[in-house]
């Protein structure tokens, strides 16, 4: 159990360290960024459709 | 006399700048060889025997494709010290790391068996059976990884490379006719009319060109070598001799199949090794022998690739220049990754298909979020200073990066759909 809990330490220590994006948020990076989560979110959602049409199919 | 007096110093010179780059040589080289992994030999064998020599002009576009891109990585990791996981999660924030480091290890993970597969596959041919294969490539890794020093893991790993070569020759037993070969294979050509297969084909190629791994290997190999910013030179021309040598590989291997399997559908680079001992047991040979090579030289850099990513966050110490008791959960993630891949090929009845279709898909879902940090990285001034992308720079790496975004996006979508592109 205490491993455990010293890796959600861990990660909730990295989450802290990284909370903040270093890089200065100009117009072309956050543009950039709202793209590819788009593009992340579509490709999920296509992924979520073939799973269904393989269940439905067989 | 005189002569040898004008020669002496100009030779010692590039004797001296041979020995300096023997030294840096490394990071470039490996990871551009070990992207021919089982999967790129299976795609090259397959491109072979389906359009011979035809798609040879395309693969040679790939040498700027894939330098262009790596060399990227050259720059980061020296000029930042730092992995590409560390940097994506330093420059973007938690939300953006997570899901790179995860992807990645999702990613190599399923690459991994997929690189097992090929071993087993290129080991059986010669009767060996895949329990056998599996622990002895473990047993192998091992010994290269465990010495506690980059330097000779990385020279074993070009050793590695070096046998990668075994296609050129095996191309020379198959006496294919020069002069097709550049009739046929160096004037930019689609053969049978540009369709959806041939596009299958041509996204496959680029797929297993550029792959999401590679952009975080290459970048922590920068860093555990203590690459500098005076050796950027050096690195650039280490990738791009990489770069050359990939694609030679590549284009051998077509040459091979395209000479002696034409019209014949690849499923599998073991099923070409097959048919081609059939033709020419030495050529067959040399192709299962790569193909064991290439499996082996790709599973190495592929679990490193997750280690390294996993030290850099979790601040682990992160090193080949480390002994096991002082960086235990480094290579305790490079052996379990392997372990657990490794075991997987041998559950009778395994999904191996449904695993290598995850691979195209997944690699889909990386590769577009890796490009554009980097890109985005390397135009981070504060950071990179004078190393900072130039706008030629900016122009040729976001056209490469943009090309690739969408090509291996619609290869996804012919990997999900395959009915789509015919």
């Amino acid at each position: 159990m205490s491993a455990f809990r010293n890796l959600f330490a861990k990660i909730r220590a990295i989450n802290a360290r990284y909370h903040e994006p270093r890089m200065t948020m100009s117009g072309a990076v956050r543009l950039s960024l709202l793209v590819l989560r788009v593009y992340l979110l579509a490709l999920v959602a296509l992924m979520i459709y073939k799973f269904i049409l393989i269940l439905t199919q067989g | 006399m005189n002569l040898f007096a004008k020669l002496y110093y100009p030779l010692r010179k590039a004797w001296k700048a041979v020995g300096l780059y023997l030294v840096i040589a490394g990071p470039g080289i490996v990871v551009m060889v070990a992207d021919n992994d089982a999967g790129g030999i299976t795609t090259y064998a397959a491109t072979g025997a389906k359009y011979g020599y035809h798609l040879i002009w395309f693969l040679l576009i790939l040498i700027p494709v894939a330098y262009y891109v790596q060399e990227m990585t050259v720059r980061l990791g020296a000029i930042t010290k730092r992995g590409h996981a560390e940097a994506i999660f330093d420059g973007f924030g938690a939300f953006w790391g997570w899901f790179s480091l995860l992807d990645l290890l999702f990613l190599d993970w399923l690459t991994l068996v997929t690189e097992f597969v090929g071993m087993t596959s290129a080991l059986a041919i010669f009767g060996v059976p895949p329990w056998i294969t599996v622990i002895a490539v473990i047993l192998l890794m091992a010994l290269i990884v465990l010495n506690g020093r980059y330097w000779t893991f990385e020279k074993l790993a070009l050793l590695f490379c070096a046998l990668n070569l075994v296609y050129i020759p095996g191309a020379f037993l198959v006496h294919p006719s020069v002069r097709d070969i550049v009739h046929q294979g160096l004037i930019p050509n689609f053969a049978g009319g540009f369709n959806g297969q041939l596009f299958f084909f041509l996204m496959a190629n680029i797929g297993t060109t550029i792959a999401p791994w590679m952009l975080f290997f290459q970048q922590s190999a920068v860093v555990d070598k203590g690459m500098l910013e005076k050796d950027i030179p050096w690195g650039r021309f280490d990738t791009l001799l990489g770069s050359i040598i990939t694609v030679v590989v590549a284009v051998f291997i077509v040459i091979v199949t395209g000479t002696v399997l034409p019209g014949i559908d690849i499923d599998d680079a073991a099923q070409a090794a097959h048919e081609l001992m059939k033709t020419d047991r030495y050529v067959g040979t040399f192709l299962a022998i790569g193909l064991f090579d290439a499996g082996l030289l790709g599973a190495i850099c592929i679990s490193l690739a997750s280690s390294w990513a996993f030290g850099e966050i979790f601040g682990w110490a992160h090193s080949l220049n480390t002994k096991i008791r002082q960086a235990p959960w480094f290579y305790a993630t490079y052996f379990l990754m392997l372990v657990t891949a490794g075991l997987v090929v041998l559950i009778p009845q395994a999904p191996l298909v449904l695993i290598t279709l995850f691979v195209q898909v997944i690699a889909v879902t990386l590769l577009p979020a890796a490009l554009v940090f980097l890109i985005l990285l390397l135009n981070d001034r504060t950071t990179m200073g004078e190393r900072c992308n130039t706008p030629t720079q900016n122009l040729i790496g976001g056209f490469i990066v943009v090309s690739i975004i969408i090509l291996s996006t619609l290869y996804g979508f012919s990997v999900l759909f395959p009915n789509l592109f015919k």
